[in-house]
């Protein structure tokens, strides 16, 4: 046990648990504008898959990285653009579309996957472009806090402006307002003249295009191919780690994070004698907890809040 | 009642709805068959024999027949059991998870004891049900007490569970001289004795249409079945009618859980010598398409359930005889989902109709004044 202890308080645990809060953060982030347009997007895992996909096929045929991004990033809005016609246009529970598309997703990257390669499983056989890693210059001498900070992939920096962005997007600009005025009541929006229906597109495919990005991090960050459902239900964890936050960008970013340290907590679990699979449990179970928690802590108080009214109603 | 001798009688709006739900639906399959066309026009070197395979292939034989039906049979049970749970309006997705642990549990019983034919499979689905709806609870508990959304609790619970199962396997089962993960043999006291020679058609599909008129009776005709799809169209007003909401909504998701876990149960008692799965056999999700494709109504869910095995066979013979991948059956059946689930899909064509009609009864109506004016009302 002391070891595992030893391993999670060292700097290599910090960083992966930064690194492996990438993909989860980006799909958040996308879970979160899209939530609060009033829009559950459950087609995150899709979209993930399917641009982890089109962004290696992307870059290994033209051999451009720009090229490779742009593809995942146009599948990504692709997607969530078939999600919000469905959902929006055509009236199809939302829950539904986003199931559909995942079921896709899983099956559909396959018989692409295999119709190119020749392959069910991975795309070994292409050569993809990586994002490249970061060494920040001045951060990565600071003893500790460099080896953390420094040297991550371009995509994790990424991420992390994509927080300060999506925060300032959603809670001091003008199409934020009109997404949160949208989510808060769509009834109430309309009457002062916000077309409800183009806000919630306008949500989804920036919901598409950050989960893009996770979907891109993960064949072209941490890994340099695709390979079959490597999603493994990130996308539903972004759910979680959404809710969790409280419908905040920051919130979401240290809901995702949490949701960091599980999974490198997974990772640094193997080889210590437990049985594997319990050790593969690890981040489920932590979503879990954490949706209950959540779930608790908010219960609580609203009863709280009620208790309180009616207090304040008894003493006039 | 003159307008009536004249023609056909004016259909109702009941009616036309009906008629329209199904041509809808075949609609949908329509063009989600001619998107997969086109797809295997694009990868195919020989599209038209891959086409071909796909379509025909399962009718081809008597025993490919027989297979489409044991193919059904999983999807049939896990349809009732998504129909269910969907019906009181939870999105709960643990039905996946049950069905691995309803399979698990009923070869556990098969290995682990020893007793009479008859008894032995009796037990194992019944104690695999029960472990799958123990599953399909933990969704609903955290949704009635908590709040927390049951589909993602139910999604992550998919996963804790097939890892909580490999690791049962693993540890508990395993039969070292199998040379792969998977249970000793299932003794032939525990199988489920096949019907028909040379096929897994089995007493477990027969024994999965049978539930679609226990499930139909259980849902429609019982006070409780009458409670779910109350609360799962308005659930404030069954709150308001006194209806208990959090035990409707609970013993909803412990109906699901256990078909689906007998599912599991009944298919690795027929058609399987050991218990393997150390992946989620995905019947679960299937689920969702074959209840989608029966409107939640269990007695449409065995034509769902067949369909989806008939494309399910068909691709799997493609996949054989040409070189496109079976995968491209979940193109298929995303698009019928999308389609189906599509509340505006053809709705145009549908007003237009019931305007149309509508005309019609009322100049029927002008030019009969003497026909009671209850005959256009009694149509409506």
């Amino acid at each position: 046990m002391p070891e595992v202890l030893r391993s999670i308080f060292s700097v290599d645990f910090v960083y992966s648990a930064l690194r492996l809060t990438t993909p989860v953060l980006f799909a958040a982030l996308g879970s979160l504008v899209a939530d609060r347009a009033g829009v559950t997007n459950i087609g995150l895992e899709g979209i993930m898959l399917f641009s982890a996909l089109t962004g290696v096929l992307g870059s290994a045929y033209s051999g451009s990285l720009f090229v490779g991004m742009l593809c995942g990033l146009v599948t990504g809005l692709f997607i969530a653009l078939i999600m919000a016609y469905f959902s929006l246009q055509m009236k199809a529970d939302i829950i539904l579309t986003g199931v559909a598309m995942n079921l896709v997703a899983t099956g559909g990257t396959v018989f692409i996957l295999y119709s190119i390669c020749g392959d069910k499983s991975v795309s070994t056989s292409l050569s993809s472009l990586v994002f490249p890693t970061i060494e920040i210059p001045l951060i990565r001498d600071i003893p500790v806090l460099g080896d953390i900070l420094s040297g991550h992939n371009l995509l994790t920096y990424l991420s992390l402006v994509a927080v300060v962005v999506v925060w300032f997007f959603l809670e001091k600009s003008k199409p934020g307002l009109r997404i949160r005025s949208v989510g808060e009541n769509a009834h109430a929006a309309e009457s002062v003249g916000i077309h409800v229906r183009r806000v919630r597109y306008g949500a989804l495919l920036l919901s598409g295009a950050l989960a893009s990005f996770g979907g891109m991090f993960l064949s072209m960050g941490m890994l340099t191919y695709f390979s079959k459902n490597m999603t493994a239900g990130r996308g539903y964890i972004a759910l979680a780690a959404q809710a969790l936050g409280n419908g905040s960008a920051i919130g979401t970013f240290f809901a995702s994070l949490v949701f960091g340290c599980a999974e490198a907590l997974s990772v640094s679990l193997q080889g210590v004698g437990l049985p594997p699979q319990f050790v593969q449990m690890v981040p489920y179970v932590a979503t879990i907890l954490g949706l209950v928690l959540y779930a608790a802590l908010r219960k609580n108080t609203k009863k709280r809040v009620r208790k309180h009214k009616r207090r304040k109603r008894g003493s006039p | 009642m003159k307008h009536r001798t004249k023609d056909r009688p004016l259909p109702t709006n009941r009616q036309i709805e009906t008629r329209f739900t199904l041509i809808r639906t075949l609609v949908a399959v329509g063009i989600a068959l001619a998107g997969c066309l086109i797809l295997i026009l694009v990868v195919s070197e020989e599209p038209w024999d891959a086409f071909v395979a796909f379509l025909i292939g399962p009718l081809e034989s008597g025993k490919n027949i027989a297979t489409v039906f044991e193919t059904a049979a999983p999807l049939v049970y896990s349809g009732l059991a998504v129909s269910v749970m969907f019906s009181c309006n939870q999105f709960n997705m643990a039905g996946e998870g049950a069905l691995y642990i309803g399979g698990l549990v009923a070869s556990a019983v098969a290995v682990k004891l020893s007793l009479p034919i008859v008894v032995h499979p009796i037990l194992a689905l019944l104690l695999g049900g029960v472990a799958g709806a123990v599953v399909c609870a933990v969704p609903g508990i955290l949704k009635i007490k908590l709040g927390a959304t049951e589909i993602v609790s139910s999604l992550m619970l998919n996963y804790i569970v097939l890892y909580l199962g490999v690791y049962i396997l693993n540890y508990f089962l395993i039969d070292p001289a199998a040379g792969f993960p998977a249970t000793e043999r299932l003794p032939e006291s525990a199988q489920l004795p096949t019907l028909i020679p040379r096929t897994h058609f089995h007493v477990g599909t027969i024994l999965a249409f049978v539930l679609c008129a226990v499930v139909y009776l259980y849902l429609y005709k019982s006070k409780q079945g009458y409670a779910i799809r109350m609360v799962g169209q308005n659930e404030k007003f069954a709150r308001y009618s006194g209806i208990g909401v959090g035990g409707t909504i609970l013993s909803a998701q412990l109906a699901g859980g256990f078909l689906a876990g007998m599912g599991g149960a009944s298919e690795v008692l027929g058609s399987y010598t050991r218990f393997q799965w150390v992946a989620l056999p995905g019947y679960g999700f299937d689920g969702v398409i074959v209840a989608t494709l029966a409107g939640n109504n269990p007695l449409l869910v065995p034509l769902g359930a067949l369909f989806l095995g008939y494309l399910r066979v068909g691709a799997d013979i493609m996949s054989r005889r040409s070189d496109v991948a079976t995968e491209v059956l979940s193109i298929v059946q995303g698009t019928i989902i999308l389609l189906v689930a599509s509340k505006l899909f053809l709705q145009h064509i549908k007003h237009k109709y019931i305007v149309s009609v509508a005309e019609k009864r009322e100049s029927l109506a002008a030019a009969a004044p003497e026909a009671a004016p209850e005959g256009g009302e009694a149509n409506a």
